[in-house]
């Protein structure tokens, strides 16, 4: 995955409380590629055509890089194809009042960076980039600076972080603690032995009842 | 110090280690599988070469891409023409046991894990879908992840998670009859808000809950995640442990002796201290049916659509006002008598045995409006036998409900049947999203009961009448 350190650029804001994921990327009703299909119910009208409220349809935010979110953006299905709609959108940092747990997850996987923001610094942060002045955020310092020059600093997991200036998703760092992992399951076997199914695949099931 | 919680007993049995920041390195006892969301981790593998961890610990049934009308095959659509072989290549040659199409322990994944043995209580259960919370109900830490965690789970068994923080929802009272778990918790969320278990594990309890079957308190486990919260659970009692003795993966005879007695020490300590809290009196809960685009926007089916100048704040109203548009509703309308066009009866939320029985309970020598199409979908083929067993397939079909093939169906709006834009469709899944069942579909979540009495009356209707 890609790495995150600096991006610049203007804010869209998208200010509506849970936006789901099977709006982020519906399964139905989109138009092909999966950037053309990303927001569609809200991107386009039903006779297809662009929804000139939505902001990424506007002239100002279309290539913004980052997202303005409300509360519990991200909710609902755990499909990680929102994540992948986002970056297909160009977009690699979202800022939200709070994010569906999912979600949230989901992005340090794909090398975007979702950062919480209190309500009033949401809106503030809204209203400087109205004009699609650019705002910067920094992993390096976990600071935002706004298009006034002011400074909002966020909280990142250190892990989190590390791994995201670094460009590595978990399963990198992951593989290489397989010898801890059987060690641990190797005394589980004797705690909770009921877990431990020994043979996969090979039995020939029954027929059975519910 | 205090006592500890349900979740937190669970979690601490499986942190392999403790990393920085405050993540855990959490072992998966068991991880199910589905069509749409494992290729791509699958790819990963391949792409790193590297091996599945724990195959004997991997479990797979295709479900969300099937065609449900009865005599589907996976050549149906073309969808599960594309997912259903994928996924068989991707098991067979790894080595994973896959409950393949045409098996008879195939079904939606929360439905057969626990039907089968493999949800056991105090384990922990991933999948990458979202309502794997509903394992939950047999005192399972069950929650979904994101593909790229599929993948680590396949090679590691582990995942890398922060521990959540607590919630405790206490039901009291006694619900009145033609009044479901499926109510209960669609009031519950409309109460407590889309994201009031955001960051949270919910432990259900209370006396209702501990009088409740298994198959009801995963029905109310499933729509935790509609809360916000990626875990919903119920402390494991006898009614657990009896519910799991003799399934086909369970343990037996003396281990299975050894496991209830660890499983009986999992229950929250009276002491435990949880981070938030609820409590929910159910006595008054009417029937439920969701009017708009959150399952938090429910409300009584004898109520009506509620006026956006009453949000709670600016965005919520403007969320109201958005809900209402794309559902064709006018503030302060009435929900009773609205027409529908389509009935869904299924998914891993309501598509259980107890399910159909109550939905076949109502029919009652009513048909099936000539303007509605209405589908009984089971959640498993040991659903859809134990039905036909007792004959619900015939009461279903008799009244002129579809009797379809075990799989997710109309829930994500797949599932072999379009539905057209601007189409009412009472669903007894569990989400209403804008295009969840297809584009410009508007779906009404409610209980069995309530979707089989609209689908009969042709509208949104009282069930509570219809005795
Ligand atoms: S029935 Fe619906 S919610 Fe349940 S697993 Fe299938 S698609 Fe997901």
């Amino acid at each position: 995955m890609d790495a995150f350190t600096v991006v610049r650029g203007p804010v869209a804001p998208l200010l509506i409380p849970d936006i789901n994921t099977d709006v982020i990327s519906p399964a139905h009703g989109g138009q092909g590629s999966m950037r053309a299909n990303a927001f569609a119910p809200l991107r386009y009208l039903s006779d297809g055509t662009d929804n000139p409220e939505f902001p990424l349809n506007q002239e100002a935010f279309r290539d913004a890089p980052i997202l303005l979110g409300g509360h519990n953006f991200g909710c609902g299905s755990s499909r990680e194809s929102a994540v992948w709609s986002l970056i297909a959108l160009g977009i690699r940092c979202v800022i939200a009042e709070s994010f569906a747990d999912i979600f949230y997850g989901n992005c340090f996987q794909n090398g975007v960076l979702p950062i919480v923001l209190g309500p009033d610094e949401l809106a503030a942060l809204a209203r400087e980039s109205a004009a699609s002045d650019a705002i910067e955020v920094d992993l390096r310092t976990c600071a935002i600076t706004t298009p006034l020059g002011r400074t909002i600093g966020f909280e990142v997991n250190p892990t989190r972080r590390a791994q995201l200036l670094e460009g590595l998703d978990d399963l990198d760092v992951g593989v290489r603690r397989r010898t801890q992992i059987e060690a641990f399951q190797r005394a589980d076997r004797v705690r909770r032995p009921w877990v431990y199914l020994e043979s996969a695949a090979v039995e020939s099931p029954p027929t059975s009842s519910t | 110090m205090s006592g500890r919680t349900l979740v937190d007993k669970i979690w601490d049995e499986h942190v392999i280690a403790e990393l920085d920041g405050g993540l855990d390195l959490l072992h998966v006892d068991r991880h199910l599988v589905h069509d749409v969301t494992s290729p791509q981790a699958f790819t990963a593998l391949t792409d790193r070469s590297l091996e599945v961890f724990s195959p004997e610990l991997t479990f797979g049934s295709p479900e969300h891409s099937l065609t449900i009308l009865a005599g589907r095959t996976e050549k149906s659509n073309t969808l599960s023409q594309q997912f259903v072989p994928l996924m068989r290549k991707n098991f067979t040659s790894r080595g994973l046991t896959l409950f393949d199409i045409d098996s008879p322990e195939h079904g939606i994944v929360h439905v057969i894990a626990p039907e089968l043995g493999l949800t056991l209580p105090g384990t922990t259960v991933v999948c990458g879908d979202s309502h794997t919370c509903t394992n939950g109900g047999l005192g399972a830490l069950g929650f979904g992840v994101g593909t790229s965690e599929v993948a680590h789970v396949l090679a590691t068994q582990s995942l890398v998670q922060r521990r959540p923080a607590t919630m405790r929802i206490v039901f009291t009272g006694s619900l009145a009859p033609h009044v479901s778990p499926k109510d209960l918790i669609l009031h519950t969320i409309s109460a407590l808000g889309a994201d009031a278990g955001t960051g949270c594990a919910i432990e259900f309890a209370g006396p209702l809950i501990e009088r409740l079957g298994i198959e009801e308190r995963m029905t109310i486990c499933n729509l935790a995640v509609e809360i916000g919260a990626k875990i919903g659970i119920v402390a494991p009692d006898e009614t657990a442990f009896e519910y799991v003795a003799s399934r086909r993966y369970a343990p037996r005879g003396q281990m299975l002796e050894a496991a209830v007695t660890h499983w009986r020490r999992l229950a929250s300590d009276g002491d435990a201290a949880f981070d938030r809290h609820a409590l929910i009196d159910v006595s008054g809960i009417a029937p439920q049916i969701s009017w708009g685009t959150s399952p938090a926007h429910t409300a009584p089916v004898d109520g009506r659509v509620p006026d956006p100048s009453h949000a709670p704040d600016e965005a919520a109203k403007q969320q109201w006002a958005q809900a209402m548009d794309y559902m064709g509703l006018q503030p302060g309308q009435p929900l009773e008598g609205l027409p529908i066009q389509w009935c869904f009866i299924g998914s891993c939320t309501n598509g259980r045995l107890s399910d159909l029985r109550a939905a076949a309970a109502v029919i009652d020598g009513g048909r099936v409006a000539s303007h509605v199409r209405a589908l009984v979908v089971p959640g498993s083929a040991a659903v859809r036998r134990a039905a036909e067993a007792e004959g619900l397939d015939r009461l279903f079909t008799a009244a002129g409900f579809e009797w379809g093939e075990a799989g997710c169906g109309l829930c994500p709006g797949l599932g072999g049947v379009h539905l057209a834009a601007g189409e009412r469709c009472v669903s007894t899944s569990n989400r209403n999203f804008m295009g969840r069942q297809g584009a410009g579909v508007r779906t009404h979540l409610a209980g069995p009961e309530t979707a089989a009495y609209a689908a009969i009356q042709g509208c949104i209707a009282d069930v509570r009448r219809a005795a």
